[in-house]
Formats: structure tokens, sequence, C-alpha cells
């Protein structure tokens, strides 16, 4: 098992609250960048990074903060990081800066990076909050990174840019903003599957295994 | 007529939630009832067409300044207090429309549809007249798609959908066929 292996602090941003799939934080990206495998990294990359600055921030001040100014601060230091990244992208991504366009200043009202640092950075230390937001970062960026590399293979045909049937096969309606919500409302769905038998199945051995102790219990007596 | 393009391209071309993908989480979170739709969409036109007007002028201030690199620093501090006074305004001047509008206020400020506004009108290059027609249709563009949406979720209510569909899952298929419809309009006009 990976999770057992991975700090608690880790895992719970990557798996148990996965901030796109179990808390659905953080839509508006999601949805907008996921045009390609490639846009849906630099996306999660780009949230990853201004994630780990701020919670490290706002971990090294919390002490410092007046409780009622505390979320303006948090958003101050949140729009400085976002703004170089966009300078920084602006710089040496120019492509993905171009297409990400907007949603790179976005980054600054995206609920998943105010949320960690109201509900953790601002309560632990440094090093827990770094690895709560890599776990955060990296749950957001590999659900990003799912759901644009579906929508690209099944609406474009390639993976990154590299053709794996070409024309063949299209649906290119998966690229336009509905396949975004369809994408992304199936994942959902088959993640609820995923969970909604493993607990049939959980209910059902506990049926049998119940069953199982009445047997004995009556062939003891 | 320009400005009228702008308007309807705001509102059906570009629908800012289903085409755009802004404002997202009260597009998903407030759009359980029409009434509440409707409050939530009448205090998001208010405040877009506030906010777009304020930072229209502020970026003015900023370029002559040299200072563009903070435009969004700058803009998302002043939607925070521009919402915050607002809602102070209306409580002491009007108290009817403070009690439609009040609750939805607070929720407006991490709305990237506001952020989201103020930028593109600046990366437009829009006059102050072509910023408040973009405001106004994007505010009204919004409050459509949500009062649809909601529309469409109080008739879900009685449907008898499959478990691993109910809640997130549904409500977000939903969704993308009603921006199906919306695709229909793209191309319609070109600005």
């Amino acid at each position: 098992m990976i999770m057992a292996k991975l700090p608690e602090e880790l895992s719970n941003g990557m798996f148990k609250n996965n901030p796109i799939f179990i808390q659905a934080l953080g839509m508006c990206p999601t949805l907008a960048t996921t045009t390609s495998a490639t846009n849906a990294l630099g996306m999660g990359m780009a949230t990853l990074a201004v994630l780990i600055m701020s919670n490290v921030v706002i971990s090294l001040i919390r002490k410092i903060v007046p409780d009622k100014i505390r979320i303006p601060v948090y958003v101050i230091i949140i729009a400085g990081f976002v703004t170089m990244i966009d300078l920084l992208m602006h710089g040496f991504l120019y492509d993905l800066w171009k297409t990400l366009g907007l949603f790179i200043p976005l980054i600054v009202v995206n609920c998943i990076i105010l949320g960690r640092a109201e509900a953790y950075a601002s309560k632990n230390g440094v090093f827990k909050s770094i690895l709560d937001a890599l776990g955060m970062g990296l749950g957001f960026a590999g659900a990003l990174l799912l759901l644009g590399s579906v929508r690209e293979i099944l609406g474009a045909g390639t993976w990154f840019g590299l053709p794996l049937w070409g024309d063949a096969f299209n649906v290119f309606i998966m690229i336009l903003p509905p396949g975004a919500f369809i994408t992304l409302g199936l994942l959902v769905a088959g993640l609820n599957w995923i969970g909604i038998s493993k607990e049939e199945k959980r209910k059902q051995k506990e049926k049998e295994a119940k069953a199982a102790a009445q047997a004995a219990e009556k062939a003891g007596a | 007529m320009q400005v009228f393009l702008i308007f309807m391209s705001a509102i059906l071309v570009n629908n800012f939630v289903l085409q755009r993908f802004l404002g997202i989480c009260p597009f998903l979170g407030v759009s359980k009832k029409i009434d509440t739709a409707a409050g939530m969409s009448l205090a998001v036109i208010f405040v877009m067409v506030l906010a777009s007007i304020i930072t229209w002028l502020l970026n003015g201030l900023l370029v002559l300044m040299g200072l563009e690199f903070l435009k969004t620093i700058v803009f998302i501090l002043v939607i925070a207090s521009l919402v915050q006074f607002v809602e102070i305004f209306l409580k002491k001047t009007a108290p009817a429309l403070y009690e439609a509008l009040g609750i939805f206020l607070p929720l407006i400020t991490t709305n990237c549809a506001i952020l989201g506004l103020a930028l593109l009108n600046i990366q437009n290059n829009y006059t102050l007249i072509e910023t408040i027609f973009n405001a106004l249709g994007a505010g009204f563009g919004f409050g459509l798609a949500l009062i649809l949406f909601a529309g469409i979720r109080e008739q879900m209510e009685f449907a008898d959908i499959p478990k691993p569909f109910q809640g997130l899952a549904g409500t977000l298929i939903t969704a993308g066929i009603l921006s199906m419809a919306f695709v229909g309009f793209s191309g319609m006009i070109k600005l």
C-alpha cells in the first residue's frame, strides 16, 4: 500500500481529502485549463508552487499576525507569490503563459490556497505546512493531469502533443467547455461508484461474519 | 453598436460561467433554488459593475505610475474592501436591499468572476463605457446561467438518479448539457 508509507499530512491532500474529487474546491481553473495534458500540468505546477510558498510564509508569521486582519494579510501574501509566478512564466514559459492567460492571476482567488492557509498553515509548523501544501498541491495537479489527459486523448487524439491515433477517432466536444463539465462529472461518478461498491462489499462481509458467528454459536449450544 | 455587441457577447457567446469557467463555485453552490439564485445574481451584477469601474480607473493610475505588474494585488484588495464597503453602505441606507443581497455579498469576494472580469477589461483595452457594458453583460450572463441551472436542479429533486451520480457528479453533467446549449452561440459575434 502506497498510502501507508506516506506521512499523514501528505496523503491527506493527495487521496483522502483530494481538493477536486472530494472537496470540490478550485473548480474554475480545473475546468478551464484542462483542454490538454500540458496545460493541465502547467496549471497544477503553478498552483503547487504558490501553495508551498504561501504556506511556508504564513506558517512562519502565524504568531505575529493579529487574528482580526489575518485574512487580508493572507490574501496579500498569496497575491504577491502569484504575481511572481505570473512574471516568471511570462519570462520563461511564454507559450504556456499565453494559453493559461487569465487563469494565472486568478490563482489568487483559488479557494484551495486560502483554505489551506486558514485551515492548516496558520495553526501548524513550517515543516508540516510544507508537507500539507505538497499533498494538497500534488492532489490538485494529479486531478488536473488526469482530467486534462482524458480530454486531450478523447478530444484531439494526442497526449502531451504526441499523436496517439491521429484523426481516426476524435470527440471534438471534449475540448470544448461542455466536455470539461461532463468528463469531471463522469470521473466523480466513477469514484463514487468505487466507494459505494467497496462499502457494499464491506457490509456483505460483516453480514457473512455475523451469520457465521451465529451459526457457530448455535452449533456450540 | 460596438457596445451592444460587447454586451450580447458577454451574455451569450462568451458566457462567464458556461464558456469561460469563471464563477463556478457559486454556480454549483448557490443554485439549489431559483430565489437564492436570483438574489446571488443581483448581488453579482451590482458588484461587477462597481468593481469594473473602480478597477478601470485604478488601472489608469497604475499605468501612469508604471506599476502595472501590481494590478493583481491591487485589484484583489480593492474588490475585497469594496464588497465590505457595499455591505456596510447597504445596511445603513437600503435595509430592504441588504436583506435581499446581504448573505451573498461576503461570498462574492472569492468569486473569481469579479477579478476575472476586471482583468479581462484591462486585457481587451476597453474604454470606460465598454467596460461598464461588458460588466453588465457578464453579470446578466452569470444570472442567466445561474437561474436556468437552478430551474433544472429544482426539477431534478424529483428525479430518480442512479446512486453514483447523486450530488456533485450529476450536477456537473447537467451543467455540461446546459453548456452544450451555449456552445450553439459560439462564433456568432466576433470581437
